[in-house]
């Protein structure tokens, strides 16, 4: 993987006949890999429905997710209330459908803060090296040596009570409105996005090292190629592949990271719905009412493992010689 | 070696004194404090639990007394919310309890984890191996808070199981928070002990074995097991690591009294001594884990030279 950019003709010699599927990108390729790999495609397949009902859930849900019905709660699934009602007498499918919508914010949003913290961050670290390098390393070594989910916790919780009051000013005052605007969900992207870049600065940092030391790097130089453009244009693309991939696999974890703070009452604000929250809410009346639980868990499982499926083929597909 | 371990321990020090200036400053940073609660506390009693528990000292007085008392009484503190306890008394009582849970599930999932995995490698690309391998990828994906309550309406609730849906004390209660927290190590140990038995099955030394006529099983455990666990012990190591020190969410489901339970109360209680001790310990946990997997890496492959 040398070059994201297919080989074109060259105009110098048209009576080169190409192969009938045309050229082949690395892209190309790797698309073509992909279809093969069946569950990877039907992983694909659930993602596309997430996200269209995520976009459309709008106009998708059947009741609004806040409207209570204290007339009618635990409601087994009928034709109203397709899924049933909760302990509230909210329509769980609407719950689920708008849970969607907010499960895929976050792993989207996160992911993205996530990329444009680290990949920056590795590919100067890694191309620079020097003090940079050694701070982030050392910065690397103690956040692993902490629990992903308990300092998640803590920065959740510092954030919460430092916005959760009516006396702050300034800054504070516009983040939790901000806050409040986005159903609590501004904190999770917050918490998330600065406990997670690390693994993606270190994963750009350790193929800008290896890379940089290459020909075409040393061939742009001597063209006289300065720093920002030598990472920009040629070392952040061939990195891409493995951050694409480390993403891919990223979302879910983010996705399942928001439910486990949804769940201890850390995330989303009520009445803003969250699978994590349906699941506590679900585990809690399981006794009499089992499908308060099952149905936003099958919801969450099949998601998590449908970016799974996708991440493996996506892996396997992007980089060939990985699977031998 | 030895002196590549003293380095790492050295090293610890540094780390730990980052994670207690880390918890330190978050939470002294966010508005609030310790007395905050429905009802407020009245100012003269506030001002007299702050004198009593140094509150009231400068910032850097606060954080200087914590941590002579730490290194020099391995005095973590009381816990400002459980009052007749401290800290310590909190994490010898408790984290026991976790650890017990942890090793368990731990012991069950490393040896249905390598049996799979070698069952799924020496049968690659059959039923079998595919539908091992479809439970590997949801046993490692699917979270603890899901699983656990799964679990209680399937076992307990639809099959009618008779076991206890929570509680501590006698093994019949350990056996649904076992499951649970072992499910998702045990799907990772399998996935790589498949794949690290399928590299070592296609060596020229286990190709010599069989030539020699010794029979499959004992190939199979003696030369080539041997090898492909090098790999997932160092897993196993990280592994444990994590489910002790994340056994939070079990703890909450089946009601377990394990220290996850303080750490999280303590986070909404904001008992920063308890907070400041459990990360502590948690830090430490993590880091002697990943030192006592690099020191058994190089034993059980003598290629690996430490400098």
């Amino acid at each position: 993987m040398t070059a994201g950019t297919s080989p074109r003709p060259s105009a110098a010699a048209p009576e080169v006949k190409l192969p009938a599927q045309g050229p082949t990108s690395l892209w190309a390729d790797a698309w073509r890999r992909l279809l093969r790999n069946r569950a990877a495609v039907v992983g694909m397949c659930f993602i596309g429905f997430m996200l269209f009902v995520a976009i459309f859930a709008d106009l998708l849900a059947p009741y609004p997710y806040w409207q209570q019905d204290v007339a009618n709660q635990f409601q087994p699934p009928s034709q109203e209330h397709l899924f049933g009602t909760d302990h509230l007498g909210r329509d769980v499918l609407s719950r689920l459908i708008y849970g969607a919508r907010v499960s895929m914010a976050v792993g989207f949003i996160v992911q993205g803060i996530i990329v444009v913290i680290g990949v920056p961050v590795g590919a100067a670290a890694g191309y620079f090296g020097g003090k940079l390098d050694q701070i982030l390393m050392r910065f690397v070594d103690i956040m692993y040596s902490f629990p992903d989910l308990l300092l998640i916790i803590i920065v959740m919780t510092a954030l919460r009570a430092a916005t959760g009051r009516d006396d702050v000013g300034g800054i504070l005052w516009l983040l939790a409105r901000a806050d409040d605007l986005f159903g609590g969900l501004l904190g999770v992207f917050i918490a998330l996005g600065l406990t997670s870049w690390l693994t993606v600065a270190r994963l750009v940092r350790g193929q800008v090292l290896s890379l940089k030391e290459r020909e075409f790097i040393e061939a742009a130089r001597a063209v006289g190629a300065g720093h920002f453009r030598i990472i920009r244009a040629h070392l952040v693309p061939n990195t891409l592949a493995p951050i694409i991939v480390a993403v891919t696999f990223g979302i879910p974890g983010a996705i399942l990271t928001e439910a486990a703070l949804s769940f201890i009452g850390l995330g989303v604000k009520p009445p803003m719905p969250s699978w994590g929250l349906m699941i506590l809410d679900g585990y809690r009346a399981m006794r009499a009412y089992p499908h308060l639980l099952l149905f936003p868990a099958a919801a969450l499982s099949l998601t998590v493992l449908s970016y799974n499926f996708f991440g493996d083929g996506l892996r396997d597909a992007l980089d060939p010689w990985m699977k031998q | 070696m030895w002196k590549y371990a003293l380095r790492r321990i050295l090293l610890l020090i540094p780390t730990l004194l980052a994670v207690y200036t880390l918890v330190f400053i978050l939470f002294h940073l966010t508005p609030g404090g310790p007395w905050d609660r429905e009802r407020p506390v009245p100012q003269t009693v506030q001002e007299y639990l702050n004198a009593k528990y140094g509150l009231d000292k400068p910032l850097w007085e606060q954080y200087v007394n914590y941590l002579v008392g730490v290194v020099t009484r391995f005095d973590l503190g009381p816990s400002y919310k459980y009052t007749h306890l401290t800290v310590r008394d909190i994490i010898f009582q408790f984290f026991p309890n976790s650890i017990q849970v942890g090793l368990i599930a731990m012991a069950v999932a490393v040896t249905l984890g390598v049996t799979l995995g070698v069952l799924s490698a020496i049968r690659q690309n059959t039923l079998l191996d595919y539908t091992l391998m479809f439970f590997a990828i949801f046993g490692a994906t699917v979270p603890t808070f899901v699983v656990g309550p799964l679990l209680v309406w399937l076992v307990i609730l639809t099959l009618g199981v008779g076991l206890p849906t929570g509680g501590w004390g006698t093994p019949r209660h350990l056996i649904l928070p076992v499951i649970t927290l072992a499910l998702g190590p045990m799907a990772i140990l399998a996935r790589y002990t498949r794949s690290s038995m399928l590299e070592v099955i296609r060596a020229d030394y286990i190709r010599t074995a069989r030539a020699k006529g010794l029979p499959d099983r004992l190939v199979i455990i003696r030369h080539a097991l041997k090898n492909a666990l090098i790999p997932v012990v160092t897993v196993a190591g990280v592994i444990l690591a994590v489910v002790i020190t994340g056994s939070f969410y079990v703890e909450f489901i089946f009601s377990i009294p394990g220290i996850g339970q303080y750490f999280v109360t303590s986070v909404s209680n904001r008992d920063y001594p308890v907070l400041i001790g459990v990360s502590l310990l948690f830090a430490t946990v993590i880091a002697v884990m990943n030192l006592i997997v690099d020191l058994t890496y190089g034993f059980l492959d003598p290629r690996i030279r430490y400098q």
